[in-house]
């Protein structure tokens, strides 16, 4: 029941998100302050777990592949759609529900705490499409992000294969050039929008209706990582039968 | 004026609010006090607006908040200042942001204009050189007078405090107490205290509400609440020796 009441005050939030919009003026503060947190704020971290696990794949492909009759350029193919197909879209977006999704639910659950939501309600303020909408409009530029997790996971997976001494330079590039199939590309994006709102939108919910105090808010972190990551992964099940099965 | 009727609240099977009646007039201070859990924040929430109630009416200036269309209810908020307990700041924006966000919010106000307004207002709460600090580099006190700017900066007809005083000094208590106070007769703003200070009410209560179980026990002003004999105001207002005393002298000199 309790699930039920919590799945229907979700898509309350989300009709909720678009109505009575903030003075454009004030939302602009907004948009350009959460892409600063959400996206250029999470860009160190996610480019430094893209690369070397983009050079792990690499490694443990290599290191997989024992037969002479498989050829060597495997490596580089292998880590392409690994990180293009599951990697970056996916495995990123559940690190950032780790990172962004317990900043939003956090701070968001700190105004809650606060009254600051209370207080923007009082003044008649659409405290919902104050507070989500500009996560929201911010995380569309969250394909920007994975883009340069592909690049540099396959980048680091180039550096490992050649410095670490499992491959050429030309085995890795021809086979990351093998077979590109230009719909993966338009798969993983899809995936990527959609996690986008999962992103802005499930760690929202459990900051904006989270009751108690400051041990609360951390609770509400932890839940709101935990659902954020379960959605994500039963959406990219859906999306990938849908998409590609 | 703000008036209210048989006001009834529940929360599941819990009766807060067992049907409150009372009326805040203009220009005046208005004082809710009660033991914790006596329904006072309950019910200022519902003043508000931000909880809904099951029976009864509240009416601002003869208009019933229920019937108000959303538009009607968006323009009436903007009428209202709130002090809220936690002062409630926005920890994202300097002090002069936060004074400043009401403006942005609901004016058409050019940024000087909206400039010139913060420093009257940051003035008039004796906080000149404050603009640029953050709201956790300020004092207890200090954040409840940049709350108190914050309510007033939009020339609100309403002002409501949730105990302004809780958490600070007894010399800062009366800062606040009277800042509220010439504030209220300045701007002639209806103004709603809860408040469990009993320095508040013997200052500032022009008219004063007591709450008891949900319901109105008693009401009156900081010169009738020295001479009832109200078992359950007196029990709570002349709890300690000290206010007992203050009670004694004032009814001697006053016989």
């Amino acid at each position: 029941m309790k699930y039920l009441h919590n799945i229907g005050t979700y898509f309350i939030m989300i009709k909720d998100m678009f109505r009575r919009p903030t003075k454009w003026s004030v939302l602009k503060t907004l948009i350009l302050k959460d892409i600063e947190d959400l996206i250029i704020g999470s860009l160190g971290i996610v480019s430094f777990i893209a690369f070397f696990v983009g050079g792990v794949v690499a490694i443990q492909t290599s290191l997989n592949i024992d037969n002479p009759l498989i050829p060597k350029y495997l490596v580089g193919f292998a880590t392409r759609q690994s990180i293009i197909l599951e990697f970056a879209p996916t495995f990123i977006s559940i690190i950032m529900a780790g990172k962004v999704g317990s900043f939003i639910t956090s701070s968001i659950g700190t105004m809650r705490v606060t009254e600051q939501i209370d207080a923007l309600e009082v003044m008649g303020i659409n405290a919902i499409n104050y507070l989500v909408f500009p996560k929201f409009i911010a995380l569309t530029l969250y394909p920007f992000v994975i883009s340069i997790a592909m690049f540099l996971g396959i980048l680091g997976g180039l550096a490992a294969c050649v410095y670490g001494g499992y491959g050429s330079l030309e085995d890795y590039i021809e086979g990351v050039q093998t077979d590109f199939i230009v719909f993966h590309m338009i798969y993983a994006f899809i995936k990527t929008l959609v996690f986008a709102f999962i992103l802005a939108t499930i760690p929202s919910f459990y900051g904006y209706f989270m009751k108690g105090g400051a041990l609360e808010v951390g609770k509400a972190s932890t839940t709101s990582f935990v659902w954020t990551s379960v959605v994500i992964i039963l959406i990219n099940f859906l999306l990938t039968s849908l998409l590609l099965g | 004026m703000i008036e209210v009727k048989d006001l009834h609240k529940s929360f599941g099977e819990t009766k807060i609010l067992k049907g409150i009646s009372t009326a805040f007039k203009k220009g005046k201070t208005n004082l809710i006090i009660g033991q914790s859990g006596s329904g006072k924040t309950v019910f200022l929430k519902c003043l508000l607006g931000l909880f809904d109630y099951e029976g009864g009416s509240i009416s601002y200036e003869g208009k019933i908040f229920k019937n108000l269309t959303r538009d009607e209810k968006t323009s009436l908020r903007s009428e209202i200042g709130m002090v809220f307990q936690g002062s409630a700041l926005f920890d994202s924006m300097t002090i002069a942001e936060n004074i400043m966000f009401p403006l942005r919010m609901f004016t058409k106000q050019s940024k000087s204009e909206m400039e010139d307004r913060v420093d009257l207002v940051l003035k008039r709460v004796n906080l000149d050189s404050a603009h640029h600090k953050m709201p956790s580099e300020a004092s207890g006190g200090m954040q409840k007078r940049v709350a108190i700017a914050r309510a007033i900066v939009n020339n609100p007809k309403y002002l409501f405090c949730d105990e302004p005083n809780s958490g600070l000094d007894p010399k800062t208590a009366i800062v606040i107490d009277n800042l509220i106070q010439e504030i209220t007769d300045e701007y002639q703003i209806t103004t709603v205290i809860n408040s469990h200070d009993m320095n508040s009410v013997m200052e500032i209560g022009e008219k004063i509400v007591f709450l008891k179980d949900g319901l109105k026990a008693w009401e009156g002003t900081k010169e009738t609440i020295f001479r009832t004999d109200n078992e359950a105001v007196t029990n709570f207002v002349y709890s300690s020796e000290l206010f007992k005393k203050v009670r004694k002298m004032y009814l001697n000199e006053n016989q």
